[in-house]
């Protein structure tokens, strides 16, 4: 009996070790991928939000004046920063799954043992990290124009580790369903511009009409960003609990998703 | 228990198209197993089922015992694919891209490296290890094929036309490497177009024709099927043409003669003829490779049969 218990829990044991192998190889090697391409990956967000730290918050920023009690400054570097890790979040699992569609080296992972759950969370971990790596870029970047605050440094991290994970399950999914590089890029350009420039970043909820700060709330970026400009400044226009929450929620359901859509093979078995 | 174990199995594309209609077929532990076929006959198809790549619609694969619906995971970790299209990053390196296939396999990055060095040396790729896949000549892209099938030592190796494209003197060596590894106890499932290679290597072989198995026995088996041969002769022709009483023969020119020549008959009348009309023999060979003559022969009889 007792030796039969010792069996079970080595190969408990075993399955573990082997899937955090398996775990560890994808993330490392999409790391790998977005760092030997760091000039497309990197410095792009670096230029850009540094454009508009100057154009926004320099220039134009001084003559808006104050926004939620600071100055617009220090108001949009949490929506800017915010903006980033969405956006790459996303490009990096969409390109990245869709690259090894096209060139069907996604076929080393289905051959293999490696369980579904592990593959989602190898390709999100790569997403989640090089999401943070330009978070940390930008946060550096805003540096040399304004003094960041930090209200709570809990919140900051929670939110950008749920909103990265979130998008890059989001450009995992629309990878899945990609037949061409075109398909990868129709859902940043005609959703996830238009719902992260009207998520609050550049102005507060409050400065519209009741109607359309109601219609707001039902963007779910707007959680996103004011939730993470709670843990800088300390001024949010939605309930920060709910905007965690919320992230939760929505992490559950594309990684249910995303698990049904490759368990089932959708998009790359016949 | 046997290393592949597939019963009943079939599969309907979405457009309707059957590819397989039943496929029933088992390989042996430690067999070298030729699964042939002509274009679109299934052979793809199969390999897809047994590697996971595609999904079947009905019927049951089993992996040295291993169900592949129910216990995929084990299934799977006994096999290593050697597919027909390259498909590994070509941005990689060589070594990435064998570390990377053990690690999928959970195998520690320590034993890894031993490994990589170990199949690499052997398949004459140790020293691209650092050349990215896009650098490498199509030879070495299919060997690196191999070294990655083999990375998490699998009990079931499967090559799908591993040789495609290869020159003569690296063909060579992937025949003694293939053989080395089955000889050292992995089993061995391979397709190819290059039927003298499956008739050198194999000892076992299934033919599969429109979705279905139209022969399944031992290479020694399915040869002794062949009744007659061609052989080309390379000959001094004397004073007169050559003229073979009881044998089907044709001067193609003044150098060659074709004969052909039943099993039960030999050859020493034909020698002895030519003699007899002073022409000399100067070499000979088989006109074609003798189990092309038979696979020809099963494709069109399942042809015919409709």
């Amino acid at each position: 009996m007792n030796s039969q218990a010792n069996t079970q829990s080595e190969e408990k044991i075993g399955w573990f070790k082997q899937n955090y192998v398996a775990l560890t190889t994808i993330w490392i090697k999409e790391c790998t991928r977005f760092l030997r391409i760091w000039i497309q990956t990197l410095v792009p967000p670096a230029i850009t939000m540094s454009l508009y730290f100057v154009i926004f918050g320099s220039l134009i920023g001084n003559r808006i004046g104050e926004m939620g009690g600071f100055s617009y400054m220090e108001f949009i570097v949490p929506g800017l920063i915010m903006m980033s890790v969405i956006t790459n979040s996303y490009a990096n699992v969409s390109s990245s799954f869709f690259s090894a569609k096209f060139q069907r080296n996604i076929e080393e992972l289905l051959v293999s043992p490696v369980p579904t759950s592990v593959i989602i969370l190898g390709f999100v971990g790569g997403g989640v990290a090089r999401a943070v790596l330009i978070g940390i870029i930008v946060t550096l970047v805003s540096l040399f124009f304004v003094d960041v605050q930090i209200h709570h440094i809990g919140i900051i991290i929670l939110t950008v580790l749920l909103t990265s994970s979130l998008f890059s399950t989001a450009g995992l999914i629309n990878a899945i369903f990609a037949k061409t590089f075109d398909d990868i890029s129709v859902v940043p350009t005609f959703v996830l511009t238009p719902l992260t420039y009207l998520g609050g970043v550049f102005y507060s909820l409050t400065l519209l009409p009741e109607f359309w700060q109601w219609v707001s709330k039902a963007n779910p970026v707007v959680y996103m960003v004011n939730g993470f400009r709670y843990g800088f400044l300390g001024v949010s226009d939605v309930d920060v609990t709910l905007s965690l929450a919320l992230l939760v929620g929505f992490n559950i359901v594309l990684f249910a998703v995303a698990y049904y859509l490759l368990k089932t093979g959708k998009g790359i078995r016949s | 228990m046997k290393a592949l174990d597939i019963s009943g199995l079939t599969k309907t594309y979405k457009g309707g198209v059957q590819a397989l209609k039943g496929v029933d077929l088992t390989v042996d532990k430690g067999d070298f197993f030729a699964l042939l076929g002509p274009n679109g006959a299934g052979k793809s198809t199969t390999i897809g089922i047994i590697s996971s790549l595609v999904n079947q619609t009905d019927g049951k694969v089993s992996i040295f015992g291993y169900d592949l619906h129910t216990q995929k995971e084990q299934a799977k970790a006994c096999i290593g694919l050697v597919p027909q299209e390259f498909n590994f990053n070509q941005f990689e390196t060589v070594m990435q891209i064998v570390l990377n296939q053990a690690g999928y396999y959970g195998v520690p990055r320590s034993i890894a490296k031993e490994r990589a060095q170990k199949y690499l040396a052997q398949l004459d790729l140790w020293e691209k290890r650092d050349a990215r896949a896009r650098e490498l000549s199509g030879g070495m892209k299919r060997r690196l094929m191999i070294a990655r099938a083999l990375m998490h030592e699998p009990r079931l190796l499967i090559l799908d036309e591993p040789t495609a494209g290869v020159d003569i003197e690296i063909r060579r060596s992937m025949w003694g490497f293939l053989e080395e590894i089955n000889r050292q106890g992995i089993t061995i499932i391979l397709t190819t177009h290059y039927l003298e290679e499956a008739e050198m290597l194999c000892r076992n072989i299934a033919i599969i024709n429109k979705g279905a198995i139209v022969e399944n026995t031992s290479m020694k088996a399915l040869l002794s099927k062949l009744n007659t041969e061609t052989f080309v002769l390379d000959i001094n022709l004397g004073q007169q043409k050559p003229s073979l009483m009881g044998y089907e023969s044709r001067l193609l020119d003044d150098h060659t003669l074709e004969v052909d020549v039943e099993k039960a008959e030999g050859l020493n009348p034909v020698f002895a003829q030519l003699t007899e009309q002073g022409i000399q023999v100067l070499s000979m060979r088989n006109k074609s490779n003798r189990l092309e003559e038979l696979f020809v022969r099963l494709v069109e009889t399942a042809k015919a049969e409709g």
